[in-house]
C-alpha cells in the first residue's frame, strides 16, 4: 500500500517534470547562429514580406518607409485583449538591448529573452518556418529603424488565458513547421509558398481556428471570423476565390480588386507590405494561392 | 476652371443620381443604396485609369483625364445626407460594411474624403502626361480610399 502509494507520487512528479520537460520554452543559442552573416536589404524584404509594421506600428502613426514599431495597437480577440508590444531598437522600452539569438528565438520560438512563452496572437507559428539567415539580417534591419520610449503596454486577459505555462501546452499542440501545403518543387510556388506560410503568415487569418486558438490545417484559407474585429475575413482557397494569379498579384501590388474596390481593414497594411517586394515575388504568392487545395 | 469643375461635378452628380435610383428602385435603405452608387463609380473611374496603369489597356490621355476629374468630382460632392447614423454594419448586417466606428468619427472621416479629393485633383492634373504620371498619381488616390477603408470598413465574408 505504502509502495503503491510511492508509486503514484513518484510517477506524478516524474509526470510533472516531463510535462515541465515539454512545455519548457525553448531557445536558441548564438552557436545556432554562428556563421550568418546579416545582409540588410535582406533583412528590410523580410520585414516587409513579414508584416510587422501591420502590428507594431501605433494605431495613430504613418507606416510610411521608416516605421516607428511603437507597438500599442490593441487586438480584442475571444481570449481577451493583446497589445502590440515595442519592438523599435529604444534599448529599455524596446528590443535594442537584444542580441541576434534573443532576436531569432522570439520570432521561431515565441521566447522571451526572459523564458517566458509569448501568445500566438505573435505569429511565431509562420517565423518558425523562415531561414534562420533570414531572421538574422531581419534583426539587423529592425536595429535601423527610429527608436522609441514608450513603453509595451500589458495584455488585458482572464482566466486561463493569462496563464503564461498553458502556451507550452498550446506549443506542443499547433507549432509545427511542417508545410501547409504540398506545391512540389516548382521554384516559383516554393518561393510563393515561404513567403506566404514562413512570413506573411496569411494563414493566420484566413484559415480557421479550433477552441483553443491553433489553425486548422486541413481548411487552410478557408475562411474565418475576424480574429481581432467585426466581420469575417474571407476564403481565398482556389474553390472560393475566383480572381486569377494576374489579378492576386495586381491587388497585393496596387489593393485594387478585379472590380476596383480597394483593400480595406487588415489588408490594407499587408498590401502595404507586399508591395514593397518585387513583381515576381508577388506572381509567386498569387501562384501559390491558386495552388491551396480546395475547402469543402 | 471653376465653371468647369461645377459642370464635371454637374455630370458626376447626375450620373450619381441615376445609379442611387436604380439602386432605390431595387430595396434596400436609401442612404447605404446612394453609398454604393458613389462607391461604384468611383470603382468605374478607377478601373479606366487602374486598366491602363495595370498594362491592361492602352494609355489614352482623354480619357485618363476625365476618369480622373470625374474621380475628383466625386470626391467634392457633399456626402452628409447619405452617412446618417442608423445605417451602420450594425444596425443594417445585411447591407452596410460601415462599421459603427465611421459615424463615432466623421470628423475624421471628412478628413480622409479631403485627403481623397486632394489626390484626385493632384491626379487630374497630371492624367494627360503620360502612363507614368498617371500610375504616379494613382498610387495617392487608391491610398486615401484605403485610408478609409482601414479603419471603417468590415471585411468582406
Amino acid at each position: 500500500m505504502r509502495r503503491a502509494a510511492a508509486l503514484v507520487l513518484v510517477l506524478a512528479a516524474a509526470g510533472a517534470a516531463a510535462g515541465l520537460f515539454l512545455t519548457r520554452a525553448e531557445r536558441l543559442s548564438e552557436t545556432d547562429l554562428a556563421g550568418i552573416e546579416p545582409d540588410l536589404a535582406r533583412g528590410e524584404w523580410v520585414f516587409h514580406a513579414s508584416g510587422c509594421a501591420s502590428c507594431h506600428v501605433s494605431p495613430d502613426a504613418e507606416r510610411g518607409d521608416t516605421p516607428v514599431l511603437a507597438g500599442g495597437r490593441r487586438f480584442e480577440t475571444p481570449f481577451g485583449t493583446f497589445v502590440a508590444p515595442n519592438i523599435s531598437p529604444h534599448p529599455e522600452a524596446g528590443i535594442g538591448a537584444w542580441s541576434d539569438a534573443e532576436i531569432v528565438t522570439a520570432m521561431t520560438r515565441g521566447t522571451s529573452p526572459e523564458g517566458r512563452h509569448y501568445y500566438p496572437a505573435f505569429p511565431y507559428g509562420a517565423y518558425a518556418k523562415a531561414e534562420l539567415s533570414d531572421m538574422v539580417s531581419l534583426a539587423a534591419y529592425l536595429r535601423t529603424l527610429p527608436a522609441d520610449a514608450t513603453p509595451s503596454a500589458p495584455h488585458d486577459l482572464g482566466l486561463p488565458y493569462n496563464i503564461r505555462a498553458g502556451v507550452g501546452l498550446w506549443k506542443l499542440l499547433y507549432l509545427d513547421t511542417a508545410w501547409a501545403v504540398d506545391v512540389g518543387d516548382d521554384p516559383l510556388l516554393l518561393q510563393g509558398r515561404y513567403i506566404s506560410e514562413a512570413l506573411a503568415h496569411c494563414g493566420e487569418c484566413h484559415t480557421p481556428r479550433d477552441a483553443l486558438g491553433g489553425l486548422d490545417r486541413a481548411r487552410w484559407f478557408g475562411g474565418a471570423p475576424n480574429p481581432s474585429g467585426d466581420g469575417d475575413i474571407p476564403a481565398i482557397h482556389p474553390g472560393s476565390l475566383t480572381w486569377s494569379e494576374a489579378e492576386i498579384a495586381a491587388y497585393l501590388s496596387d489593393g485594387f480588386t478585379p472590380e476596383f474596390d480597394v483593400a480595406g481593414g487588415s489588408m490594407r497594411a499587408v498590401v502595404e507590405g507586399l508591395a514593397r517586394l518585387t513583381a515576381e515575388d508577388r506572381a509567386a504568392v498569387a501562384a501559390y494561392v491558386k495552388a491551396t487545395l480546395p475547402v469543402e | 476652371m471653376h465653371s468647369t469643375n461645377r459642370i464635371v461635378t454637374g455630370a458626376v452628380a447626375a450620373a450619381l443620381f441615376a445609379s442611387a435610383a436604380f439602386a432605390a428602385g431595387h430595396g434596400g435603405n436609401p442612404a447605404v443604396n446612394a453609398r454604393k452608387a458613389h462607391m461604384q463609380v468611383y470603382a468605374h473611374n478607377i478601373g479606366i485609369l487602374g486598366a491602363m496603369a495595370r498594362g491592361n489597356a492602352e494609355y489614352n490621355a482623354e480619357a485618363a483625364v476625365a476618369a480622373a476629374g470625374n474621380l475628383a468630382g466625386l470626391a467634392a460632392l457633399d456626402q452628409t445626407s447619405y452617412w446618417v447614423p442608423g445605417t451602420d454594419s450594425d444596425s443594417l448586417p445585411d447591407e452596410s460594411r460601415a462599421l459603427p466606428a465611421l459615424f463615432d468619427n466623421l470628423d475624421d472621416v471628412e478628413a480622409k474624403r479631403a485627403a481623397l479629393e486632394v489626390a484626385a485633383v493632384a491626379l487630374a492634373a497630371v492624367a494627360d502626361d503620360g502612363l507614368d504620371a498617371v500610375r504616379a498619381g494613382l498610387g495617392p488616390v487608391g491610398a486615401a480610399c484605403g485610408a478609409c477603408h482601414e479603419d471603417y470598413q468590415k471585411p468582406r465574408d
